[in-house]
């Protein structure tokens, strides 16, 4: 038998749905609505017939490159601009974890003072405009920038940059890093304590305390960090153009590519690719992460 | 008593935090082989911040601390034979029960059949078996308690560290696990040392109890010498209810309080020299005016359920009694008090701090009980 909802539930169950309705409203109409116009560019010809041509065309689209001893080949162009995206998105990834996991540990354990400058260090960055801060990499990495000044200053040669795929790194790793490193501090700064100290009573040293409990219950927040840093700098595009002098076309540099060139149903198409790929990956990340975190324990 | 092996040995322990306040004054102590000893004492007095020091959490600023005869103050946790359970268990949340009694089998790596083994004993032991694959999470408080028990046991540490493990369970709950301990400690021969600001459990469940104060030893003994010869005004207080009355000590075997000259069991103090004199409500016996060696005036009566808790007036001073005959307030009655049931102590800087019962009230008793809950 159905239970009789009390005369106090139904006010609240009102009261919290009225409340929520004008965020309901945003979403649907900034998320659902234009996530909708997406699928529909991407599944209709310029006459907004259905066709499944633009989806087709990312999977066989062919260019010729030039190998290495001047003869050219024919490859598939955006397979290979989605896997070198991939590519530079997996790696500048890794680097912030590498980075960025030490570092949110470090600040969660320090005295609060401490916490809150470094916390403040981590964010100023951000409140400036991320074409502005690529532009300062770019007088930064340059032939003739700050960077080959310091170094001939020093006698210490000069290096070559700027157009590399270190460059893109070095920016993406720099735009993205705060968002790898915030949700990451955030666990580990609840993290009990007592969990660690119960580790240690139990017999671990420092390494299998980080390997058996540390490790394991940050997980939430590594993936977090990871979905945030992975998927932005798969569909990055401007910091390719300027840190990689255009050298490295990327997935979001062709979907840019394309809607400047008014292609707006072939753009949709490879948006809407590039967004069921991430949702597979992460689904799949998700699923073997809590298998492992929470494994045995139901 | 025959010779028993000394386990742990703390030697002049000094423990200050580094904004200068001092947690441990000096403090010396015997562990022994086999023994259940509670440190016992109101908040901030020490006694987890002792528990630490032997767990290997803090270390002294000076003092030695000595395990079966090394001294170990660098030793680091992980290197003790020494186990904790803790205050909120601190049981590991992504591991089901098993793995969390696993936990210290497996960083010892040994082979999957004898960790299963082990594992399943203490299970056994603590009353979880079935629980195996349950989350710690989803667990009641008194079966992660056990959880955390059957943790701390597994790796058969020569002492189990157990810092207030029950505060955080109801009553009924508490008294089953206060047994349960008990016969677990029987039952294994480990070592517990045991922390507690609950002066019923330190009673009920030690072999020795260490009664702590402001970073103090006040004394150390088994629970029948706490509470029948305590060593000053702070132990008479703190454990169970005391009347303490300024006396003066006339000879041996006789003692002056409340305007009357009492037989007493105790000697040794000089000639005419202040004393401070206990007497439990329990051991006050009320008799008719006449036959009376004090007479009062009786200002409060509270049903208990097993007895009355009777406050008398005796010239100026509020008493506390506790029989099962009934009074009327405003009555005047006569008291006698047997010559073992007087205990004659030392002054001491708690003397005429406690011991009073003029403000008494049980609802502030309950309310500072509930202050003292706080974790320190």
């Amino acid at each position: 038998m159905r239970r009789r909802r009390t005369e106090r539930e139904i006010r609240e169950f009102r009261a919290r749905h009225g409340l929520l309705a004008p965020y309901t409203l945003w979403s649907a109409l900034f998320i659902l609505v234009p996530l909708i116009f997406v699928a529909y560019y991407a599944f209709t010809d310029n006459n907004f017939n259905f066709t499944t041509d633009n989806i087709t065309r990312f999977f066989t689209a062919t260019s010729q490159v030039a190998n290495a001893d001047g003869s050219m080949s024919e490859v598939r162009t955006y397979i290979v601009i989605f896997l070198r995206s991939l590519k530079l998105a997996i790696i500048s990834t890794l680097i912030c974890l590498l980075l960025g996991y030490p570092a949110a540990y470090i600040m969660a354990r320090a005295p609060e003072k401490a916490q809150k400058t470094m916390m403040t260090l981590i964010m100023i960055p951000m409140w400036m405009n991320f074409l502005i801060r690529t532009y300062a990499w770019m007088t930064i990495l340059q032939d003739t920038g700050i960077l080959n000044g310091i170094l001939g200053y020093l006698g210490l040669g000069q290096v070559h940059i700027i157009g590399t795929e270190a460059a893109v790194v070095i920016g993406m790793v720099y735009d993205y890093f705060p968002y790898m490193i915030l949700p990451i501090y955030s666990i580990m700064a609840k993290m009990d304590i007592k969990l660690i100290e119960a580790a240690r009573d139990l017999g671990c040293s420092g390494v299998s305390v980080l390997r058996r409990v540390i490790w394991p219950l940050s997980l939430p927040g590594v993936i977090s960090g990871v979905t945030m840093v992975l998927i932005p700098s798969i569909s990055t595009f401007y910091i390719s153009q300027k840190l990689g002098n255009g050298k490295f076309f990327l997935i979001g540099d062709a979907i840019e590519g394309q809607y400047v060139a008014n292609n707006l149903h072939f753009a949709a198409a490879i948006a809407f690719i590039l967004m069921i790929i991430l949702l597979v990956g992460m689904a799949i990340m998700k699923y073997f992460v809590n298998k492992k975190t929470y494994g045995g324990a139901r | 008593m025959e010779e028993r092996k000394k386990l742990i040995q703390l030697k002049n322990i000094t423990k200050s935090w580094e904004d200068g306040q001092v947690v441990l004054d000096d403090i010396s102590l015997d562990i022994y082989d086999n023994e259940f000893i509670t440190l016992l004492g109101p908040s901030g007095c020490g006694k987890t911040t002792t528990l630490r020091l032997i767990g290997g959490f803090e270390q002294p600023n000076e003092g030695d601390i000595v395990f079966m005869g090394k001294r170990i103050n660098d030793v680091p946790p992980h290197k003790r034979n020494v186990n904790t359970v803790f205050q909120k268990y601190a049981l590991f949340p992504h591991l089901s029960v098993f793995e969390n009694v696993a936990f210290p089998l497996r960083e010892r790596k040994l082979p999957k059949a004898e960790i299963e083994e082990k594992v399943n004993e203490m299970l056994r032991l603590v009353m979880l078996t079935g629980f195996e694959n349950r989350s710690v999470t989803r667990l009641s408080g008194g079966q992660q308690q056990r959880v955390a028990i059957a943790r701390a046991l597994v790796n058969h540490p020569k002492v189990l560290l157990l810092d207030e493990p029950l505060g955080a369970l109801d009553l009924k709950l508490r008294k089953d696990m206060q047994q349960e301990l008990k016969k677990i400690q029987k039952a294994t021969g480990i070592t517990f040392v045991f922390v507690t600001h609950d002066q019923e459990e330190a009673l009920s469940m030690s072999d020795t109890i260490v009664v702590m104060s402001e970073g103090r030893i006040q004394q150390i003994g088994t629970p029948t010498d706490i509470y029948n010869e305590p060593e000053n005004a702070f132990v008479a207080d703190f454990i169970g209810e005391s009347n303490i009355v300024d006396g003066i000590m006339l000879s041996d075997y006789k003692v002056s309080f409340s305007g009357h000259t009492f037989d007493c069991v105790d000697a040794g103090f000089g000639r005419r020299e202040s004393v401070d004199v206990v007497v439990r409500p329990e051991d006050v016996d009320i008799v008719p005016l006449e036959k009376g060696m004090l007479q009062g005036v009786v200002s409060s009566v509270t049903f208990m359920g097993v007895h009355y808790e009777i406050i008398v007036d005796i010239n100026g001073f509020k008493w506390m009694i506790q029989t099962t005959d009934y009074c009327g307030v405003d009555e005047h009655i006569g008291i006698y008090i047997e010559p073992e049931a007087i205990h004659v102590m030392k002054k001491s800087e708690y003397s005429g701090m406690f011991g009073d019962y003029s403000s008494f009230s049980n609802e502030l008793d309950e309310l500072s009980d509930a202050e003292s809950e706080i974790e320190e």
